[in-house]
């Protein structure tokens, strides 16, 4: 069977342990984490998960049993038609050309997000394999750090 | 009302209707302890290691259907209990364990016996908690009882900090939980359960497949009404014995590793699996490829998870197995035709003429599987059977004639050595009527023989069937078929007297090598009213047949018995 990439969104109650139970979850059944970004959902007791996986049909469709099957969990979203963005930050050296990296980052909806007086960051927000294109593209004026967020999505 | 957390525990105990509790206390939990004291609403039976406890109130639960509870301090108190957990999990028993803890101050601290029971816990219960508030522990407790019981049930820890146990708080127990995260689906797909009937009534050789869930359920007697209907033949796994009846005719046997030549081939050869409470575990299905291959399946399950786990699924069902069952037998009075499916079971009938479930037996020495048998003559519905993990286990789990579902108890999923005995003073507890026997072996009994001491301190009669190889006899066969006859620290040679062992606890023993002298000694144990050891003597190289070698297709079984009587 084939490896497909999927997102899944998990809407999970906000208490303790509960990123431990996920996390734990795909650890100990041998499942693959590509990223995973959890915050709180704004006015109420719950958190929404975003993780991207990786498996044949068989084993996203365990992952999403599994992960309903934990208590706190709500809700289990397997993506199909979503809306996808990651964020990267990247740290240049100031010698860098900052114009030719700004219009990069525009190009990859993001921008020249701080500059001091040996480094500055850029920033670019979009689909994570743009992203991926992104980081080669910068790879050319030697990045001194790069930090991404993980995925966040939702469906359409 | 206003009381500490130590009486909440015991409050909730009591309102969730629990007649006994299983523990050992210690410093993190002693404020519980010191209300157990006071109350005399429910009995605390102190086992002698914290293993044994949640093996005790495991066998409880599995004796009587109902929740078993443990007690724990923390630390060392709480990782002892972790195989008890584990064994539950696997096996989905509805425990409650509570485990004492360090006070909230010094959590993360390294503190004197602080262990982190809800990270070592998490994979091997259906949900845990540390509870961080008086304000949470009535909803907490409820919660735990509830979570245990519904769905899928499985064992729930529920951690409490010792300030916490000490604290005074409101106590109003909840009536009911409210979980909306949590909706276990009992019903089934009402069209799906129509299609699943369908496909029965089509088949040509359908077959049930029983599993453990078919007990979880009680859905014993649905169960036997559906088969009864259509004239269905089922195959049981380990967890499934005594569902159909030993005497059901549509009974074809127990599948898997060590199942029958006629079922493991019935689920070799059947057109429609109808998978109930079963969950396609790979000592049931031998090499997935070549499982059922001409097979459709229908699968009721109340775990969706199980549900196409391992292989694709015609007419998956998540629901409740007697609910569902309850639901088909109306709709297939009317359409099911039992004549179509003679055939069939004239084939399984010729499979088990051919290669009949047996053993040769001799009277020189004795053969572990003519005691199994003597046992059922003896005893039979009488008694409630529990064993530990090897050889043994599988002699009585084949040879045993089981009557009904919770008569037969066995760490299956797990597999843990030292379950039985445990498990056991459990099911004594829960059926104080009953004869309570352990089958064991020489290696497994030694894994918690403390609870000698137990049993006799609380007048627990259980009888210990010591089916006695002198050696690690499971691992031994494994030796003999695939490591050349090197048998690597199998050996127990080297023994207890255990007539003397027995009787040092305030037990009785009696050391058996004739079929007299077994039925002699189980007379005397019945009569004599303690603990027992049955000490039986039995021919060293017998091996476990059939056999499916591990990751063979199920219908490549080893079959052939050894002739000699060569003890
Ligand atoms: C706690 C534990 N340790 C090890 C094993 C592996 N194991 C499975 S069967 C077996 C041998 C059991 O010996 P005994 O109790 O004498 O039973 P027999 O097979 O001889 O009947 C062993 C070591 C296990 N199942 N559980
Ligand atoms: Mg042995």
């Amino acid at each position: 069977m084939d490896k497909v990439r999927r997102v899944i969104s998990v809407i999970v109650a906000n208490e303790a342990q509960v990123l431990a139970r996920v996390s734990g979850l795909f650890a100990g059944r041998g499942y693959n984490i590509d990223s995973l970004t959890v915050a709180p959902i704004p006015g109420s007791n719950f958190s929404h998960m975003t993780i991207v996986t990786r498996g044949n049909r068989r084993v996203i469709e365990q992952i999403v049993k599994q992960l309903h099957k934990l208590i706190p969990t709500f809700k289990v979203i397997e993506h199909e038609e979503m809306v996808e963005k990651e964020m990267v930050l990247i740290k240049f050296s100031i010698e860098s050309p900052i114009a030719e990296i700004q219009a990069l980052c525009q190009a990859y909806n993001g921008n020249i997000v701080n500059a001091g007086p040996d480094m500055f960051i850029a920033m670019a927000a979009d689909e994570a394999g743009r992203i991926a294109h992104f980081i080669d593209a910068v790879e050319r004026y030697q990045p001194v750090e790069i930090v991404r967020s993980g995925v966040v999505a939702m469906e359409r | 009302m206003k009381m500490s957390g130590a009486q909440m525990v015991c409050e909730a105990i009591i309102a969730e209707g629990v007649d006994t509790v299983f523990g050992y206390p210690g410093g993190a939990i002693m404020n519980v302890y010191d209300e157990i004291y006071k109350q005399n609403a429910f009995r605390h039976i102190l086992t002698r290691h914290e293993q044994a406890a949640v093996h005790a109130a495991d066998g409880y639960a599995r004796a009587t259907g109902r929740v078993g509870v443990a007690m724990v301090t923390s630390g060392p108190g709480f990782t002892n209990a972790v195989t008890g957990l584990a064994t539950a999990y696997m096996d989905s028993v509805p425990l409650v364990v509570i485990s004492g803890q360090v006070p909230l101050s010094l959590i993360g601290t390294d503190g004197f016996q602080e262990v982190d029971a809800v990270g070592i816990s998490r994979p091997c219960t259906k949900h845990n908690y540390l509870v961080h508030s008086i304000e949470d522990l009535p909803r907490i407790l409820k919660e735990a009882f509830y979570i245990a019981r519904s769905g899928r049930p499985g064992p729930v820890l529920v951690d409490i900090p010792k300030d916490i146990t000490g604290e005074i708080g409101e106590f109003v127990y909840p009536d009911h939980v409210d979980l909306p995260t949590y909706k276990p689906r009992y019903k089934g797909n009402d069209r799906q359960i129509k299609k699943a009937v369908e496909a029965i009534v089509n088949a040509k050789k359908p077959l049930l497949y029983l599993g453990g869930g078919v007990v979880l359920s009680n859905a014993h007697e649905s169960i036997r009404a559906l088969a009864e209907m259509g004239q269905i033949p089922a195959v049981e796994t380990l967890m499934a014995r005594g569902v159909m009846g030993a005497k059901n005719p549509l009974l074809i046997g127990m599948l898997g590793m060590h199942g029958s030549y006629a079922a493991n081939m019935a689920m070799s050869e059947t057109d429609l699996i109808i998978a109930l409470g079963a969950r396609f575990d790979d000592r049931v299905t031998g090499k997935l490829s070549e499982f059922a291959r001409y097979a459709d399946i229908i699968h009721v399950d109340i775990d969706p998870a199980n549900i196409g786990k391992l292989v694709d699924v015609d007419y998956p069902i998540v629901g409740d197995v007697k609910t569902v069952v309850d639901k088909m037998l109306p709709m297939l009075e009317k359409k099911v035709d039992p004549d179509r499916y003679q055939v069939w079971r004239d084939i399984l009938a010729r499979y088990d003429e051919l290669h009949p479930l047996t053993y040769n037996d001799c009277d020189e020495t004795i053969k572990p599987q003519w005691v199994i048998e003597r046992l059922g003559q003896l005893l039979g519905e009488k008694a409630v059977i529990t064993s530990d993990v090897g050889q043994h286990q599988m002699w009585a789990a084949q040879f045993y004639p089981f009557d009904r579902p919770r008569q037969w108890i066995n760490s299956g999923g797990l597999g843990t050595m030292g379950y039985g005995f445990p498990a056991a003073l459990g099911a004594q507890m829960g059926q104080p009527d009953k004869i309570v026997v352990n089958i064991t072996g020489d290696g497994s009994i030694l894994m918690n023989v403390q609870e000698l001491v137990t049993a006799a301190e609380n007048k627990l009669p259980v009888i210990n069937v010591i089916l006695n190889n002198h050696f690690l006899g499971m691992v031994r066969q494994w030796q003999t078929f695939f490591y050349d006859k090197r048998y690597s620290e199998t050996d127990l040679s080297f023994q207890p007297d255990w007539k003397l062992l027995a009787e040092a606890c305030g037990g009785a023993g009696f050391d058996v090598t004739t079929k007299e002298e077994f039925d002699a000694a189980m007379e005397a144990a019945i009569a004599g009213g303690k603990v027992t050891f049955v000490n039986v003597a039995v021919d060293r190289f017998e091996n476990v047949l059939p056999m499916v070698p591990a990751g063979g297709a199920l219908y490549n079984m080893l079959l052939e018995h050894k002739e000699q009587c060569d003890g």
